[in-house]
């Protein structure tokens, strides 16, 4: 089976100032159905690697391949629709309505007004929010946790191979952010799709992730299954591990 | 009483100068607005024309506006006695206003929600369309609101290189020392200026968001 992801030798280096690596000879790949999640401190890299699959960020060496294909051969904005994102801040428009933020992807991909508006009835579903009573909503009212269903929805409306989604639950409050992490779980069996999840919570990671990375200074000092993360003696995990 | 006397007697007069002031007003606030939306957005792409534009439309913002209007009059095309050489005038004053809020504007939408934008795969034109004007609309206008009452003020020298106006009444009444003249310029002007401010007000208060 052809792998969702696959990252070869990549790298990043801060254009200009000084020689920089903020990325550095990074290899994975990520499989139909598996959640990669990439563990590490702040600065460690993980956001930009996440930018550099969907190319927020140019690679400055290595590849990355989305279901086969070079992703440097592609146009990024057509990259990217095929790569659902979700980050931290959400970024909902607030101009939008919840339905309208929702189908946005297929709207920019020209699919028909009706077939929009049942993908989106479909989606509002799936994550948990009643489309008779949110489609219409404004973002602004809604609250935080409603909001990142939203934008998960949002994430998967034009049925993307990939899911980037960087800290997605990491602004929500404790009680919030484990059901939405519950939740997420039984969502990952039914969707099916390759995910990279980005996280700094090592809890999360275990329950999320089929793969855990860990990453430090730029460079995968990790890879492995959630048990043997657990069992590791790599002493950068053994920290980890402590922490949490 | 007065002044209402010589409304009276110059009421087509009057009108016509009314008229004219108008037409300098919209024209110069349309012009700039045309000019310096699209130039704003463009200081949003390339951050570091953003001092050089700026400091130029503020240099400009301090030429006394009678001493720009004498300078434009010797130019070739844009200068000369006339509507033509006042809206130019005009135009430079209602640039900053304008382009400064553009920028202001764009660059003040919440950088999650570019991000998002990019990374759903949105080109750099609907990224500007559906997301950077819709939100950074209500700032944009108010830069047009305060270029359009600055140009309603400063549209009554105008009339001081012949391009009309209410401006004329104002001149006529200082060289004669005639109140009733000033006022009958003056007054029309500074009313026009609040309608002005108070509808365009309205609008931007509905586009805010």
């Amino acid at each position: 089976m052809t792998p969702v992801l696959e990252v070869r030798d990549l790298s990043y280096r801060l254009p200009g100032a000084g020689d920089r690596h903020l990325v550095t000879a990074l290899s994975f790949s990520v499989a139909p159905g598996e959640t990669l999640v990439l563990l590490g401190r702040s600065g460690s890299g993980k956001t930009t690697t996440l930018k550099l699959i969907n190319r927020l960020l140019e690679p400055t060496s290595g590849e990355v391949r989305l279901q086969g294909e070079a992703t440097a051969t592609l146009e990024p904005y057509r990259l990217r629709r095929r790569i659902g994102y979700v980050i931290q801040e959400i970024g909902l428009f607030p101009h939008f309505t919840v339905a309208q933020n929702v189908g946005l992807v297929p709207r920019l991909e020209g699919w028909p007004p009706d077939r929009i508006a049942g993908r989106v009835r479909e989606l509002l579903a799936l994550v948990g929010l009643d489309p008779d009573e949110f489609a219409e909503r404004s973002p602004r009212a809604l609250s935080g946790g409603q909001r990142q269903r939203v934008g998960v929805a949002r994430a998967l409306a034009a049925d993307p191979a990939l899911l980037l989604l960087d800290e997605p639950f990491g602004a929500l409050d404790p009680i919030t952010r484990v059901e939405l992490q519950r939740e997420f779980r039984a969502l990952e069996g039914r969707l099916g799709k390759g995910m990279v999840f980005v996280t700094h919570d090592v809890r999360e990671g275990l329950l999320l992730g089929t793969r855990l990375g860990l990453m430090h200074e730029g460079r995968l000092a990790f890879l492995g299954t959630a048990e043997e993360f657990r069992r590791s003696n790599d002493p950068q995990v053994k920290q980890f591990m402590e922490a949490a | 009483m007065n002044l209402l006397r010589f409304y009276g007697d110059h009421a087509r007069e009057a009108f016509g100068l009314l008229g004219q002031h108008l037409v300098l007003v919209g024209a110069s606030t349309l012009l700039a607005v045309l000019i310096g939306v699209p130039l704003g957005v463009l200081l949003t792409r390339r951050p570091a024309w953003r001092g050089p534009v700026l400091g130029l439309a503020n240099v400009f913002q301090t030429i006394p506006s009678l001493a720009l209007f004498g300078f434009l009059i010797p130019l070739p095309f844009l200068g000369g006695i006339g509507a033509r050489t006042a809206i130019v005038a005009l135009v430079v004053y209602a640039l900053l206003p304008i382009v400064r809020n553009t920028y202001v504007g764009i660059s003040g939408v919440d950088p999650a929600v570019r991000e998002a934008g990019r990374g759903m795969g949105m080109t750099d034109g609907q990224l500007l369309t559906m997301v950077e004007i819709p939100l950074g609309l209500g700032v944009i206008f108010a830069g047009v609101r305060v270029a359009t009452v600055v140009g309603v003020g400063t549209a009554t020298i105008a009339a001081a290189i012949g391009a009309g106006g209410l401006g004329v009444y104002i001149f006529r009444g200082v060289s004669t020392v005639d109140d009733t003249l000033i006022l009958a310029g003056a007054l029309p002007a500074a009313i026009l200026a609040l309608i002005a401010d108070g509808l365009l007000g309205l609008i931007e208060r509905r586009l805010a968001r």
